[in-house]
């Protein structure tokens, strides 16, 4: 690889969550863990002696399970949060040190930020999120919406200028929070977990986006991803956080042949993931859902699966939760007997059980075992998630075999 | 019969005493301080009292019908048109006006000091924590408490009655405004910041457009808690559709107090149902 200036350098930050941080510090000289250091003072360790530098026009993915401090971490580099100690150098300046105008004036010019929830302003146009960075930065009505039009256009929502943002679907809404992060011309562009929202197909078909807009415009990416896939795809070179510290920074070649330790190596390797994997890292939302509705029945739902090619479907009420499971089969036995009769519910799979996202793999086991369809996966509030396959499981046990340790690495080149 | 300290059966300090030791103090001291804040409610109210009672009845049954219709749609139109009709069949329509021109200028002061205080205490946790309690003061208060005070203060008439009632309004629009300001998302201010956005624009930009809707409810509460308010001031001596209330009250005249009480129902109905939809999207 050709040697880059650096653009960003990250010097021993930390950052502590509670009042009176620095009581912290000496516990975390003893070496204690994260849990012990909340168990005494009741502060929680965003983010620990992290050190590292980002070079000027690469992607550089921070990686890491939900908690682990990525969000912290790059909330710091434009002081969305303030560090409670350390330095963030962007092209030399000590971000960290700056004063608040020298600050907004950096921001305005050159870092933007793409949010995972999108945070488009409801209240604005499509043309008028996209401008909104430079309205903020003060140019007049005409300049900033010709720019905007113009980073619209790269993302290929130029026609949908004068909708408003409730009106776009996901993917769309997180193009116009691209187009607003471009429409600044930044030379940094920080993106938290910006694709983790989208359904798969729409997550790649951005991952693509983002490298096309690389291509033609090389920036300084710092992407925070918790999907390993993703990493390997758009990395230049990856970051791995694991409890608010960075195990390790290298290309994805590096880290695969040489994980630091049996963290990353759960990451990247067969090495028994399932006690560090929840459901929720590996769960997939591929599957058809079929939400209850009084005018879809049973027929409606058994053509939807016929057409897409799948078995099974997963019901779910008006607010996406789980309700049961229903299969091709199951369906047209109740179309038989009932004929106009016929309600979904009685189409339920009666052995179909859902798992919580916080269930380790471990747990997962019997259920995936005992059943044909994969496994329904919900949260705190019964909210499907997606679900589980034997396929996926398996994929993520053995991700990556030692022998065929190069083949996700050819992948992301 | 509960001995010592728990027979609560007298009051064992002067409270009474004091409070009237202080308003004394104030009336005696301060009365002309007083009495200069009379001036701008006065000269507000006269000027929208007398407009209103100049205008025709029916521009300004057209003005309420063209406003319900623009913002409430047709239905909310048609029955401002019949109850303000209603209205003046009863024989109520000067003293409408005047509750009307009341209410509005309650409802300005209330507006004009009120969300300015939204908005601090939506920017400061310690200032929220501190007007709060005042606004549970003036809120729970019942209205006639407020009456003594206000006479000796401000004296009696209709400007005595709009400043009791802008006191007695004003705590549901700086509740809201701060309300509507706070639950804003933070992901949208922390948006804002990320693009250099300062606290101003944040405000003005963001939390104050998408606090709207709540603002606007809380301007549809102070509306109504206005109107009731404004009734009783004719206590104190207002003018408007208190009057024959209050009147009916005193000489035991049920029927003129049902007119009155009626008029009153009629434009509360008729003010709600507008105000409730600002800041809503437009219904057609
Ligand atoms: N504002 C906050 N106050 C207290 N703790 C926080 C705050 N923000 C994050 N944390 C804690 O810091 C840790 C790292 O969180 P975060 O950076 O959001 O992780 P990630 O983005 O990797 O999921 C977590 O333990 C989280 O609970
Ligand atoms: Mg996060």
């Amino acid at each position: 690889m050709e040697e880059k200036k650096d653009k960003i350098v990250v010097k021993d930050l930390y950052k502590i969550f509670g009042p009176k941080p620095e009581r912290a510090f000496p516990l975390l000289e003893q070496g204690k863990t994260k849990e012990e250091i909340l168990e005494e003072t009741g502060l929680t360790i965003g983010v620990q002696n992290a050190s590292f530098s980002v070079r000027e026009g690469e992607i550089f993915v921070v990686m890491g399970l939900s908690g682990s401090g990525k969000s912290t971490l790059i909330r710091m580099l434009n002081r969305l949060i303030d560090p409670t100690s350390g330095q963030v150098f962007v092209d030399d300046r000590d971000v960290a040190a700056m004063s608040k105008d020298e600050l907004v004036a950096l921001l305005r010019k050159d870092m933007s930020m793409v949010f995972q929830s999108f945070a488009l302003m409801p209240h604005m146009s499509v043309l008028e999120n996209a401008a909104f960075g430079l309205e903020l930065a003060g140019f007049p009505r005409e300049e900033r919406e010709k720019r905007a039009m113009e980073s619209l256009d790269q993302v290929g929502l130029k026609a949908y200028a004068s909708s408003y943002p409730r009106e776009l679907s996901g993917g769309m809404q997180q193009r116009v929070g691209l187009a607003r992060g471009l429409a600044v011309d930044p030379s940094i562009m920080l993106m938290d977990e910006a694709f983790s929202a989208l359904d798969p197909l729409i997550r790649t078909e951005m991952q693509d986006e983002l490298l096309k807009l690389q291509a033609e415009h090389r920036r300084t990416v710092v992407f925070i991803s918790h999907d390993l896939d993703e990493a390997m795809r758009i990395g230049d070179r990856i970051a791995i956080m694991e409890g608010g510290r960075i195990v390790q920074v290298g290309t994805p070649e590096e880290i695969l042949k040489e994980p630091a330790d049996d963290y990353v190596q759960a990451f990247f390797r067969g090495v028994d993931p399932t006690n560090v994997f929840s459901a929720g890292d590996i769960v997939r939302d591929q599957q058809v859902t079929i939400i209850r509705h009084e005018g879809g029945g049973p027929r409606v739902a058994r053509e939807r699966l016929i057409s897409q090619d799948r078995f099974y479907g997963y019901v779910l009420d008006a607010n996406r939760k789980f309700i049961g499971v229903v299969s091709v089969d199951g369906l047209k036995e109740i179309i038989k007997r009932d004929g106009d009769a016929a309600a979904m519910d009685s189409a339920f799979i009666p052995e179909a059980r859902s798992v919580h996202i916080d269930s380790t793999m471990q747990a997962i086991i019997p259920y995936l075992t005992g059943s044909p369809w994969p496994v329904p996966v919900i949260d705190g509030d019964g909210v499907y998630k997606g679900a589980i396959s034997k396929n996926i499981f398996l994929e993520t046990l053995y991700r990556v075999d030692p022998t065929e340790a190069d083949e996700p690495a050819a992948d992301a080149s | 019969m509960a001995e010592g300290f728990f027979s609560f059966d007298e009051a064992m300090y002067p409270l009474e005493d004091w409070i009237e030791v202080v308003v004394e103090w104030l009336v005696a001291n301060h009365r002309s301080e007083f009495q200069a804040m009379k001036w701008p409610v006065e000269k507000i109210l006269w000027g929208i009292d007398h407009f209103l009672n100049w205008l025709h009845p029916s521009v300004v049954i057209l003005g309420f019908v063209i406003v319900a219709w623009r913002y409430a749609g047709v239905r909310t139109a048609l029955f401002s048109l019949i109850t303000l009709i209603v209205v003046g069949t009863l024989g109520m329509w000067s003293e409408t006006m005047t509750t009307l021109s009341m209410v509005i200028s309650a409802v300005f002061f209330c507006t004009v000091v009120g969300v300015p205080l939204g908005i601090a205490a939506s920017q400061s946790d310690n200032f929220a924590a501190w007007i709060r309690p005042v606004l549970d003061a003036m809120q729970t208060t019942p209205a006639f408490v407020y009456l003594v005070p206000v006479v000796m203060l401000f004296s009696i008439g209709t400007v005595a009655g709009v400043i009791a009632t802008i006191i007695f309004a004003m705590p549901p629009i700086i509740r809201l405004t701060n309300l509507g300001i706070r639950q804003v998302p933070m992901e949208l201010i922390e948006a804002t910041k990320a693009f250099g956005g300062t606290r101003q624009q944040t405000l003005r930009r963001v939390q104050i457009p998408l606090a709207m809707p709540t603002i606007m409810a809380g301007l549809n509460q102070t509306i109504m808690m206005s109107l009731s308010m404004v009734v009783i001031a004719a206590l104190i001596g207002a003018g408007g559709l208190g009057v024959p209330v209050f009147q009916g009250l005193n000489s035991l005249q049920v029927g003129l107090a049902g007119v009155g009480g009626l008029s009153i129902v009629l434009m509360a109905m008729v003010l709600d149902r507008i105000t409730q939809s600002f800041g809503k999207p437009k219904s057609k």
